[in-house]
Protein backbone atom coordinates (compact mmCIF):
# COMPACT_ATOMS: atom_id res chain seq x y z
CA UNK A 1 0.00 0.00 0.00
CA UNK A 2 1.34 3.73 -0.70
CA UNK A 3 1.67 5.61 2.43
CA UNK A 4 4.81 7.54 1.44
CA UNK A 5 2.82 10.54 -0.10
CA UNK A 6 4.18 13.69 1.88
CA UNK A 7 1.27 15.86 0.71
CA UNK A 8 -1.47 14.21 0.72
CA UNK A 9 -4.08 17.42 1.62
CA UNK A 10 -2.19 19.13 -1.20
CA UNK A 11 -2.36 16.78 -3.09
CA UNK A 12 -6.00 16.23 -3.13
CA UNK A 13 -6.85 20.07 -2.83
CA UNK A 14 -4.81 19.91 -6.63
CA UNK A 15 -6.74 17.72 -7.89
CA UNK A 16 -9.81 18.58 -7.23
CA UNK A 17 -9.20 22.16 -8.45
CA UNK A 18 -7.79 20.58 -11.61
CA UNK A 19 -11.27 17.92 -12.17
CA UNK A 20 -12.86 21.19 -11.71
CA UNK A 21 -10.87 23.65 -14.25
CA UNK A 22 -11.63 20.49 -16.85
CA UNK A 23 -14.66 20.24 -16.19
CA UNK A 24 -15.10 23.94 -16.76
CA UNK A 25 -13.12 23.53 -19.63
CA UNK A 26 -15.37 21.32 -21.24
CA UNK A 27 -18.51 23.24 -20.40
CA UNK A 28 -18.04 26.25 -22.39
CA UNK A 29 -21.43 27.01 -22.31
CA UNK A 30 -21.34 27.42 -18.78
CA UNK A 31 -18.20 29.94 -19.25
CA UNK A 32 -20.37 31.79 -22.03
CA UNK A 33 -23.05 32.23 -19.93
CA UNK A 34 -20.95 32.99 -16.94
CA UNK A 35 -20.00 36.35 -19.25
CA UNK A 36 -23.39 37.46 -21.09
CA UNK A 37 -25.12 37.48 -17.58
CA UNK A 38 -23.14 40.17 -16.45
CA UNK A 39 -22.46 41.89 -19.63
CA UNK A 40 -26.15 42.33 -20.39
CA UNK A 41 -26.24 43.95 -17.00
CA UNK A 42 -23.09 46.51 -17.77
CA UNK A 43 -23.95 46.73 -21.76
CA UNK A 44 -27.77 47.36 -21.78
CA UNK A 45 -28.90 47.58 -18.17
CA UNK A 46 -26.44 49.93 -16.85
CA UNK A 47 -27.17 52.14 -20.31
CA UNK A 48 -30.31 52.07 -20.12
CA UNK A 49 -30.18 53.53 -16.31
CA UNK A 50 -27.36 55.85 -16.33
CA UNK A 51 -29.57 58.66 -16.57
CA UNK A 52 -32.57 57.41 -14.79
CA UNK A 53 -30.05 56.22 -11.24
CA UNK A 54 -27.61 59.21 -10.28
CA UNK A 55 -24.89 58.23 -7.97
CA UNK A 56 -23.56 60.33 -5.71
CA UNK A 57 -19.74 60.67 -5.03
CA UNK A 58 -19.87 57.41 -2.28
CA UNK A 59 -16.67 56.08 -0.94
CA UNK A 60 -14.70 54.35 -1.97
CA UNK A 61 -14.92 56.93 -5.52
CA UNK A 62 -13.56 60.33 -5.08
CA UNK A 63 -15.75 61.69 -7.79
CA UNK A 64 -18.72 61.60 -9.89
CA UNK A 65 -18.78 58.43 -11.79
CA UNK A 66 -20.98 56.64 -13.96
CA UNK A 67 -23.47 54.04 -13.25
CA UNK A 68 -21.90 51.31 -15.13
CA UNK A 69 -18.82 51.80 -13.04
CA UNK A 70 -20.99 51.67 -9.77
CA UNK A 71 -22.75 48.22 -11.05
CA UNK A 72 -19.30 46.49 -11.67
CA UNK A 73 -18.57 44.90 -7.78
CA UNK A 74 -21.71 44.15 -7.76
CA UNK A 75 -21.75 42.15 -11.12
CA UNK A 76 -18.41 40.62 -10.46
CA UNK A 77 -20.20 38.84 -6.73
CA UNK A 78 -23.06 38.30 -9.17
CA UNK A 79 -20.71 36.44 -10.83
CA UNK A 80 -19.23 34.23 -7.93
CA UNK A 81 -22.23 33.53 -6.42
CA UNK A 82 -23.83 32.09 -9.53
CA UNK A 83 -20.49 30.17 -10.01
CA UNK A 84 -20.76 28.96 -6.26
CA UNK A 85 -24.78 28.24 -6.75
CA UNK A 86 -23.31 25.71 -10.25
CA UNK A 87 -20.59 24.02 -8.01
CA UNK A 88 -22.44 23.29 -5.33
CA UNK A 89 -25.47 21.91 -8.04
CA UNK A 90 -22.52 19.91 -9.37
CA UNK A 91 -22.37 18.61 -5.94
CA UNK A 92 -26.07 17.48 -6.14
CA UNK A 93 -25.79 16.32 -9.15
CA UNK A 94 -22.19 14.00 -8.02
CA UNK A 95 -24.09 12.89 -5.26
CA UNK A 96 -27.27 11.90 -6.75
CA UNK A 97 -25.08 10.41 -9.28
CA UNK A 98 -22.44 8.20 -7.19
CA UNK A 99 -20.02 10.25 -7.86
CA UNK A 100 -19.52 12.08 -4.82
CA UNK A 101 -19.31 8.24 -3.14
CA UNK A 102 -15.35 8.35 -4.29
CA UNK A 103 -14.47 11.86 -2.88
CA UNK A 104 -16.77 11.02 0.62
CA UNK A 105 -14.15 7.79 0.69
CA UNK A 106 -10.91 8.87 0.07
CA UNK A 107 -9.15 8.92 3.25
CA UNK A 108 -8.75 13.14 4.42
CA UNK A 109 -10.52 14.59 6.34
CA UNK A 110 -14.55 15.35 5.39
CA UNK A 111 -14.55 19.18 6.34
CA UNK A 112 -10.97 19.31 4.21
CA UNK A 113 -12.57 17.41 1.26
CA UNK A 114 -15.23 19.94 0.69
CA UNK A 115 -13.19 23.13 1.72
CA UNK A 116 -11.25 21.82 -1.11
CA UNK A 117 -14.45 21.92 -3.13
CA UNK A 118 -15.16 25.08 -2.58
CA UNK A 119 -11.50 26.54 -3.22
CA UNK A 120 -12.15 24.77 -6.80
CA UNK A 121 -14.71 26.42 -7.53
CA UNK A 122 -13.28 29.90 -6.27
CA UNK A 123 -10.86 29.28 -8.14
CA UNK A 124 -13.23 29.09 -11.69
CA UNK A 125 -15.17 32.20 -10.56
CA UNK A 126 -11.32 34.34 -10.69
CA UNK A 127 -10.91 32.43 -14.55
CA UNK A 128 -14.65 34.42 -15.08
CA UNK A 129 -14.03 37.49 -13.21
CA UNK A 130 -10.83 38.72 -15.41
CA UNK A 131 -12.40 38.02 -18.18
CA UNK A 132 -15.54 39.47 -17.38
CA UNK A 133 -13.13 42.86 -15.70
CA UNK A 134 -11.28 42.99 -19.43
CA UNK A 135 -14.10 43.34 -21.53
CA UNK A 136 -15.40 46.12 -18.90
CA UNK A 137 -11.85 47.55 -18.95
CA UNK A 138 -12.31 47.60 -22.94
CA UNK A 139 -16.02 48.99 -23.52
CA UNK A 140 -17.10 51.36 -20.67
CA UNK A 141 -15.03 51.52 -17.57
CA UNK A 142 -11.55 52.11 -16.81
CA UNK A 143 -10.05 50.21 -13.25
CA UNK A 144 -6.94 51.59 -11.93
CA UNK A 145 -4.18 49.16 -12.97
CA UNK A 146 -3.55 47.88 -9.08
CA UNK A 147 -6.82 47.79 -8.54
CA UNK A 148 -6.14 44.21 -11.39
CA UNK A 149 -3.82 43.06 -8.36
CA UNK A 150 -5.55 44.01 -5.08
CA UNK A 151 -8.79 42.47 -6.12
CA UNK A 152 -7.30 38.86 -6.61
CA UNK A 153 -7.03 38.89 -2.53
CA UNK A 154 -10.70 39.90 -2.31
CA UNK A 155 -11.95 37.61 -4.61
CA UNK A 156 -10.67 34.50 -3.15
CA UNK A 157 -12.48 35.46 0.36
CA UNK A 158 -15.54 36.52 -1.27
CA UNK A 159 -15.73 33.43 -3.72
CA UNK A 160 -14.94 31.32 -0.93
CA UNK A 161 -18.19 33.45 0.98
CA UNK A 162 -20.36 32.96 -1.81
CA UNK A 163 -19.56 29.21 -2.63
CA UNK A 164 -20.26 28.45 1.08
CA UNK A 165 -23.87 29.65 0.87
CA UNK A 166 -24.31 27.34 -1.94
CA UNK A 167 -22.27 24.16 -0.70
CA UNK A 168 -24.79 24.98 2.60
CA UNK A 169 -27.71 25.08 -0.11
CA UNK A 170 -26.37 21.81 -1.42
CA UNK A 171 -25.73 19.79 1.97
CA UNK A 172 -29.88 21.16 2.72
CA UNK A 173 -31.21 20.37 -0.40
CA UNK A 174 -31.75 16.12 -1.33
CA UNK A 175 -32.90 15.79 -4.82
CA UNK A 176 -31.89 17.96 -8.10
CA UNK A 177 -35.11 19.44 -9.47
CA UNK A 178 -35.36 21.19 -6.00
CA UNK A 179 -31.90 22.92 -6.29
CA UNK A 180 -32.69 24.91 -9.48
CA UNK A 181 -35.70 26.06 -7.83
CA UNK A 182 -34.21 27.20 -4.78
CA UNK A 183 -31.78 29.41 -6.49
CA UNK A 184 -34.12 31.53 -7.56
CA UNK A 185 -35.06 32.04 -4.21
CA UNK A 186 -31.63 33.25 -2.75
CA UNK A 187 -29.73 34.33 -5.60
CA UNK A 188 -32.16 37.00 -7.15
CA UNK A 189 -33.03 38.05 -3.30
CA UNK A 190 -29.13 38.15 -2.82
CA UNK A 191 -28.74 39.93 -5.40
CA UNK A 192 -31.58 42.33 -5.60
CA UNK A 193 -31.52 43.15 -1.20
CA UNK A 194 -27.67 44.40 -1.52
CA UNK A 195 -25.76 47.32 -2.53
CA UNK A 196 -25.24 45.47 -6.51
CA UNK A 197 -27.30 47.51 -8.41
CA UNK A 198 -28.32 50.91 -6.15
CA UNK A 199 -26.08 52.19 -3.10
CA UNK A 200 -27.85 51.86 0.18
CA UNK A 201 -28.66 55.50 1.20
CA UNK A 202 -31.04 55.13 -1.87
CA UNK A 203 -32.78 52.40 -0.54
CA UNK A 204 -33.11 53.77 2.43
CA UNK A 205 -34.99 56.64 1.17
CA UNK A 206 -37.30 54.39 -0.72
CA UNK A 207 -37.93 52.11 2.63
CA UNK A 208 -36.54 51.71 6.02
CA UNK A 209 -36.70 47.91 5.98
CA UNK A 210 -35.40 47.09 2.84
CA UNK A 211 -32.61 48.98 3.99
CA UNK A 212 -32.55 47.18 7.14
CA UNK A 213 -32.72 43.76 4.82
CA UNK A 214 -29.76 44.64 2.84
CA UNK A 215 -27.56 45.84 5.48
CA UNK A 216 -28.31 41.86 7.09
CA UNK A 217 -27.61 40.38 3.69
CA UNK A 218 -23.57 39.47 3.35
CA UNK A 219 -23.91 39.83 0.04
CA UNK A 220 -23.83 43.78 0.35
CA UNK A 221 -20.18 43.29 1.97
CA UNK A 222 -18.64 41.29 -0.32
CA UNK A 223 -20.06 43.60 -2.50
CA UNK A 224 -18.45 46.56 -0.61
CA UNK A 225 -15.32 44.84 -0.55
CA UNK A 226 -15.13 44.28 -3.88
CA UNK A 227 -15.92 48.03 -4.76
CA UNK A 228 -12.74 48.97 -2.48
CA UNK A 229 -10.37 47.03 -3.30
CA UNK A 230 -11.11 47.93 -6.91
CA UNK A 231 -9.90 51.26 -6.06
CA UNK A 232 -7.34 50.29 -3.73
CA UNK A 233 -8.92 50.69 -0.23
CA UNK A 234 -9.47 47.88 2.54
CA UNK A 235 -13.53 47.82 3.63
CA UNK A 236 -12.92 46.67 7.06
CA UNK A 237 -16.56 46.07 8.05
CA UNK A 238 -17.02 44.09 4.48
CA UNK A 239 -13.68 41.70 5.38
CA UNK A 240 -14.32 40.58 8.71
CA UNK A 241 -18.52 40.39 7.87
CA UNK A 242 -17.67 38.31 4.85
CA UNK A 243 -14.85 36.38 6.69
CA UNK A 244 -16.96 35.64 9.36
CA UNK A 245 -20.39 34.55 7.22
CA UNK A 246 -17.43 32.36 5.48
CA UNK A 247 -16.64 30.00 8.42
CA UNK A 248 -20.18 30.22 9.72
CA UNK A 249 -21.91 29.23 6.45
CA UNK A 250 -19.19 26.36 6.06
CA UNK A 251 -19.10 25.02 9.64
CA UNK A 252 -23.36 24.80 8.43
CA UNK A 253 -22.24 23.34 5.48
CA UNK A 254 -19.58 20.72 6.90
CA UNK A 255 -21.69 19.72 10.04
CA UNK A 256 -24.77 18.81 7.51
CA UNK A 257 -22.68 17.29 5.35
CA UNK A 258 -21.78 14.67 8.02
CA UNK A 259 -24.90 14.39 9.68
CA UNK A 260 -26.73 13.45 6.82
CA UNK A 261 -23.89 11.22 4.86
CA UNK A 262 -21.94 9.71 8.20
CA UNK A 263 -25.20 9.55 10.64
CA UNK A 264 -28.79 8.03 9.29
CA UNK A 265 -30.33 9.81 12.26
CA UNK A 266 -31.05 12.75 9.52
CA UNK A 267 -31.32 10.89 6.48
CA UNK A 268 -33.05 7.58 7.11
CA UNK A 269 -33.58 7.01 10.58
CA UNK A 270 -31.97 6.36 13.84
CA UNK A 271 -29.45 4.39 15.22
CA UNK A 272 -29.88 1.06 16.58
CA UNK A 273 -26.95 0.86 19.44
CA UNK A 274 -26.04 -2.18 20.17
CA UNK A 275 -24.64 -3.30 23.67
CA UNK B 1 2.26 -6.07 1.36
CA UNK B 2 -0.05 -9.05 2.27
CA UNK B 3 -2.25 -7.86 5.23
CA UNK B 4 -2.29 -10.17 7.93
CA UNK B 5 -5.70 -9.03 8.99
CA UNK B 6 -7.73 -8.55 6.35
CA UNK B 7 -11.45 -7.31 7.18
CA UNK B 8 -12.80 -8.17 11.03
CA UNK B 9 -16.13 -7.42 11.48
CA UNK B 10 -17.81 -8.03 14.81
CA UNK B 11 -21.26 -7.73 16.71
CA UNK B 12 -22.17 -5.16 13.86
CA UNK B 13 -25.46 -3.71 14.29
CA UNK B 14 -27.48 -1.43 11.94
CA UNK B 15 -30.94 -0.23 11.46
CA UNK B 16 -32.87 2.54 9.40
CA UNK B 17 -35.88 4.58 11.18
CA UNK B 18 -35.64 1.57 14.08
CA UNK B 19 -36.26 -1.19 11.23
CA UNK B 20 -33.19 -3.27 11.72
CA UNK B 21 -30.57 -3.76 8.59
CA UNK B 22 -28.34 -5.36 10.05
CA UNK B 23 -28.35 -7.42 13.19
CA UNK B 24 -24.91 -9.02 15.16
CA UNK B 25 -23.24 -9.21 12.23
CA UNK B 26 -19.91 -11.36 12.59
CA UNK B 27 -17.43 -12.54 9.88
CA UNK B 28 -13.61 -11.90 8.95
CA UNK B 29 -12.36 -12.11 5.34
CA UNK B 30 -8.88 -13.43 5.36
CA UNK B 31 -6.18 -11.60 4.07
CA UNK B 32 -5.40 -12.02 0.59
CA UNK B 33 -8.52 -14.05 -0.07
CA UNK B 34 -11.53 -13.86 -2.30
CA UNK B 35 -14.51 -13.55 0.55
CA UNK B 36 -17.91 -13.39 -1.28
CA UNK B 37 -20.68 -11.88 0.66
CA UNK B 38 -23.66 -13.55 -0.76
CA UNK B 39 -27.44 -12.28 0.10
CA UNK B 40 -30.26 -11.48 -2.09
CA UNK B 41 -31.45 -8.42 -2.41
CA UNK B 42 -32.07 -6.50 0.64
CA UNK B 43 -30.20 -8.49 2.67
CA UNK B 44 -28.38 -5.86 4.05
CA UNK B 45 -24.99 -5.72 1.71
CA UNK B 46 -24.66 -2.74 0.75
CA UNK B 47 -25.75 -0.93 4.61
CA UNK B 48 -22.81 -3.00 5.10
CA UNK B 49 -20.26 -1.81 2.84
CA UNK B 50 -21.31 1.31 3.55
CA UNK B 51 -20.46 0.91 7.09
CA UNK B 52 -16.90 -0.65 5.82
CA UNK B 53 -16.01 2.20 3.82
CA UNK B 54 -17.36 4.96 6.47
CA UNK B 55 -20.22 6.32 3.89
CA UNK B 56 -22.65 5.21 7.06
CA UNK B 57 -21.59 5.53 10.68
CA UNK B 58 -22.85 5.68 14.08
CA UNK B 59 -23.47 1.48 14.23
CA UNK B 60 -22.77 -0.75 17.31
CA UNK B 61 -20.44 -3.35 16.77
CA UNK B 62 -16.44 -3.53 15.64
CA UNK B 63 -14.73 -3.05 11.82
CA UNK B 64 -11.34 -3.40 11.58
CA UNK B 65 -9.62 -2.84 7.94
CA UNK B 66 -6.45 -4.17 7.72
CA UNK B 67 -5.53 -4.15 11.52
CA UNK B 68 -6.91 -0.80 11.47
CA UNK B 69 -10.50 0.02 13.89
CA UNK B 70 -12.33 2.42 11.59
CA UNK B 71 -14.14 4.36 14.45
CA UNK B 72 -10.97 5.05 15.77
CA UNK B 73 -8.72 5.89 12.93
CA UNK B 74 -10.98 6.06 9.48
CA UNK B 75 -8.75 8.18 7.38
CA UNK B 76 -6.15 5.48 8.13
CA UNK B 77 -8.64 2.80 7.36
CA UNK B 78 -9.85 3.93 4.23
CA UNK B 79 -6.55 4.60 2.78
CA UNK B 80 -5.79 0.69 3.26
CA UNK B 81 -8.87 0.12 1.00
CA UNK B 82 -9.83 0.45 -2.91
CA UNK B 83 -13.73 0.65 -3.40
CA UNK B 84 -15.69 -0.42 -6.33
CA UNK B 85 -19.33 0.99 -6.23
CA UNK B 86 -22.15 -0.76 -6.96
CA UNK B 87 -23.50 2.91 -8.72
CA UNK B 88 -20.85 4.11 -10.89
CA UNK B 89 -18.62 7.04 -9.90
CA UNK B 90 -17.02 7.52 -13.08
CA UNK B 91 -16.32 10.98 -14.32
CA UNK B 92 -17.63 10.70 -18.30
CA UNK B 93 -16.70 13.60 -19.37
CA UNK B 94 -12.56 12.65 -18.48
CA UNK B 95 -11.05 10.28 -20.24
CA UNK B 96 -9.55 7.52 -18.45
CA UNK B 97 -6.68 8.46 -18.18
CA UNK B 98 -8.08 11.81 -15.81
CA UNK B 99 -10.07 9.67 -14.23
CA UNK B 100 -7.31 7.41 -13.22
CA UNK B 101 -5.12 10.61 -11.94
CA UNK B 102 -7.85 12.07 -9.67
CA UNK B 103 -8.96 8.88 -8.15
CA UNK B 104 -5.11 8.70 -7.59
CA UNK B 105 -4.97 12.11 -6.13
CA UNK B 106 -7.39 11.58 -3.80
CA UNK B 107 -5.55 9.13 -2.26
CA UNK B 108 -2.73 11.23 -2.24
CA UNK B 109 -0.61 10.35 -5.10
CA UNK B 110 0.79 12.29 -8.18
CA UNK B 111 3.46 12.75 -10.22
CA UNK B 112 5.89 10.44 -11.65
CA UNK B 113 4.83 7.80 -9.78
CA UNK B 114 1.01 7.98 -9.98
CA UNK B 115 1.90 7.58 -13.89
CA UNK B 116 3.26 4.40 -13.74
CA UNK B 117 1.27 3.14 -11.47
CA UNK B 118 -1.78 3.89 -13.70
CA UNK B 119 -0.36 2.74 -16.61
CA UNK B 120 0.33 -0.61 -14.62
CA UNK B 121 -2.92 -1.09 -13.29
CA UNK B 122 -4.96 -0.13 -16.89
CA UNK B 123 -2.26 -2.81 -18.78
CA UNK B 124 -3.48 -4.91 -15.56
CA UNK B 125 -6.99 -4.31 -16.27
CA UNK B 126 -6.39 -4.68 -20.19
CA UNK B 127 -7.93 -1.13 -20.96
CA UNK B 128 -4.63 0.53 -21.77
CA UNK B 129 -5.12 1.05 -25.01
CA UNK B 130 -8.27 3.14 -24.20
CA UNK B 131 -6.80 5.33 -21.87
CA UNK B 132 -6.84 8.66 -24.01
CA UNK B 133 -10.91 7.63 -24.73
CA UNK B 134 -13.16 9.34 -23.08
CA UNK B 135 -15.23 7.72 -20.54
CA UNK B 136 -18.75 8.22 -22.05
CA UNK B 137 -17.36 6.39 -25.39
CA UNK B 138 -16.57 3.05 -22.99
CA UNK B 139 -18.94 -0.07 -22.62
CA UNK B 140 -20.41 -1.19 -19.22
CA UNK B 141 -17.54 -4.05 -18.99
CA UNK B 142 -14.61 -1.30 -19.78
CA UNK B 143 -16.58 1.59 -17.32
CA UNK B 144 -16.17 -1.34 -14.64
CA UNK B 145 -12.42 -2.45 -15.53
CA UNK B 146 -11.89 1.25 -14.98
CA UNK B 147 -13.18 1.54 -11.51
CA UNK B 148 -11.36 -1.66 -10.71
CA UNK B 149 -8.14 -0.05 -11.89
CA UNK B 150 -8.96 2.98 -10.28
CA UNK B 151 -9.57 0.93 -6.90
CA UNK B 152 -6.47 -0.55 -7.64
CA UNK B 153 -4.21 2.27 -8.12
CA UNK B 154 -3.26 2.99 -4.01
CA UNK B 155 -2.03 -0.61 -4.10
CA UNK B 156 -4.82 -1.08 -1.19
CA UNK B 157 -4.15 -4.07 0.92
CA UNK B 158 -8.23 -4.91 0.37
CA UNK B 159 -10.61 -4.11 -2.36
CA UNK B 160 -14.53 -3.96 -1.53
CA UNK B 161 -16.73 -4.43 -4.63
CA UNK B 162 -20.27 -3.76 -4.18
CA UNK B 163 -22.33 -5.88 -6.67
CA UNK B 164 -19.48 -4.91 -9.63
CA UNK B 165 -21.24 -7.12 -12.07
CA UNK B 166 -24.69 -5.63 -12.22
CA UNK B 167 -25.72 -4.90 -15.87
CA UNK B 168 -23.39 -6.57 -17.63
CA UNK B 169 -23.37 -9.76 -19.96
CA UNK B 170 -22.11 -13.05 -19.00
CA UNK B 171 -19.24 -12.78 -20.94
CA UNK B 172 -17.71 -9.69 -19.44
CA UNK B 173 -18.99 -10.94 -15.95
CA UNK B 174 -17.26 -14.19 -16.17
CA UNK B 175 -13.93 -12.27 -17.39
CA UNK B 176 -14.16 -9.93 -14.65
CA UNK B 177 -14.86 -12.57 -11.91
CA UNK B 178 -11.96 -14.57 -12.99
CA UNK B 179 -9.86 -11.56 -13.07
CA UNK B 180 -10.72 -9.93 -9.85
CA UNK B 181 -9.77 -13.88 -8.62
CA UNK B 182 -6.82 -13.39 -9.95
CA UNK B 183 -5.85 -10.52 -8.50
CA UNK B 184 -5.71 -12.45 -4.86
CA UNK B 185 -2.90 -14.44 -6.00
CA UNK B 186 -1.00 -11.78 -8.30
CA UNK B 187 -1.38 -8.94 -5.87
CA UNK B 188 -1.98 -10.72 -2.95
CA UNK B 189 -5.03 -8.48 -2.20
CA UNK B 190 -8.30 -9.25 0.23
CA UNK B 191 -11.23 -9.25 -2.17
CA UNK B 192 -14.65 -8.93 -0.19
CA UNK B 193 -17.27 -9.34 -3.08
CA UNK B 194 -20.81 -8.43 -2.32
CA UNK B 195 -23.18 -10.42 -5.12
CA UNK B 196 -26.36 -11.97 -4.87
CA UNK B 197 -24.86 -14.13 -8.31
CA UNK B 198 -24.15 -17.49 -6.65
CA UNK B 199 -22.16 -18.55 -9.77
CA UNK B 200 -19.72 -15.80 -8.77
CA UNK B 201 -18.67 -17.82 -6.26
CA UNK B 202 -15.22 -20.41 -6.62
CA UNK B 203 -14.98 -22.92 -4.38
CA UNK B 204 -11.59 -22.29 -3.39
CA UNK B 205 -13.26 -18.75 -2.15
CA UNK B 206 -14.35 -17.89 1.64
CA UNK B 207 -17.99 -17.48 1.47
CA UNK B 208 -20.31 -15.20 4.28
CA UNK B 209 -24.13 -15.56 3.65
CA UNK B 210 -25.84 -12.14 4.76
CA UNK B 211 -29.51 -12.55 4.99
CA UNK B 212 -32.33 -10.27 6.75
CA UNK B 213 -29.52 -8.87 8.23
CA UNK B 214 -27.81 -11.92 10.03
CA UNK B 215 -24.77 -13.83 8.74
CA UNK B 216 -26.44 -16.62 8.29
CA UNK B 217 -22.82 -18.40 7.76
CA UNK B 218 -19.41 -17.49 7.06
CA UNK B 219 -16.05 -19.75 6.66
CA UNK B 220 -13.90 -21.02 3.61
CA UNK B 221 -16.83 -22.58 0.95
CA UNK B 222 -15.47 -26.30 0.96
CA UNK B 223 -15.82 -26.34 4.97
CA UNK B 224 -19.58 -24.68 4.47
CA UNK B 225 -20.70 -27.35 1.97
CA UNK B 226 -19.09 -30.08 4.20
CA UNK B 227 -20.78 -28.31 7.60
CA UNK B 228 -24.34 -28.10 5.80
CA UNK B 229 -24.04 -31.40 3.53
CA UNK B 230 -24.57 -29.15 0.78
CA UNK B 231 -23.23 -30.35 -3.07
CA UNK B 232 -23.40 -26.69 -4.37
CA UNK B 233 -22.80 -22.90 -3.64
CA UNK B 234 -26.22 -22.65 -4.68
CA UNK B 235 -27.54 -25.52 -2.79
CA UNK B 236 -26.38 -24.23 0.28
CA UNK B 237 -27.31 -20.31 -0.59
CA UNK B 238 -31.18 -21.60 -1.11
CA UNK B 239 -31.18 -23.77 2.12
CA UNK B 240 -29.77 -20.74 4.28
CA UNK B 241 -31.85 -17.95 2.54
CA UNK B 242 -35.84 -18.01 2.30
CA UNK B 243 -36.62 -21.09 0.01
CA UNK B 244 -39.41 -18.47 -1.96
CA UNK B 245 -36.16 -16.60 -2.73
CA UNK B 246 -35.53 -16.68 -6.95
CA UNK B 247 -32.06 -16.53 -7.29
CA UNK B 248 -30.66 -14.85 -10.87
CA UNK B 249 -28.26 -17.45 -11.54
Amino acid sequence: MITDSRHPYIVALAAIIWRESLRFIHQRTRFIAALVRPLIWLLVFAAGFRSILGVSITPPYETYITYETYIVPGLIAMIQLFNGMQSSLALVYDREMGSMRLLLTSPLPRSYLLLAKLAAGTVISLFQVYAFLLIAELTVIDIPAAGWFALAPVLIVSGLMLGAIGLALSATIRQLENFAGIMNFVIFPMFFLSSALYPLWRMRESSELIFWICTMNPFTYAVELLRHALYLKLNTQGLIITSTCLVLIFAFAVWRYNASWRSPRQRTGEISKKE
Amino acid sequence: MQSPNGIEVRNLSFSYSGKPALTDATFQARAGKFTGLLGPNGAGKSTLLSLLTGLLGGCGGEISIDGIDTYKHPCQALGRVGIVFQQSALDLDLTLEQNMIYGAALRGWWGKDARQKITQVLELMNIAEQRRAKVRELNGGHRRRLEIARALVHQPAVLILDEPTVGLDIQTRNELVAHVHQLTTSENITVLWASHLVDEIHESDDLVILHKGRVRSAGPVTQLLQQHSCPTVLSLFERLTCADQKLVN
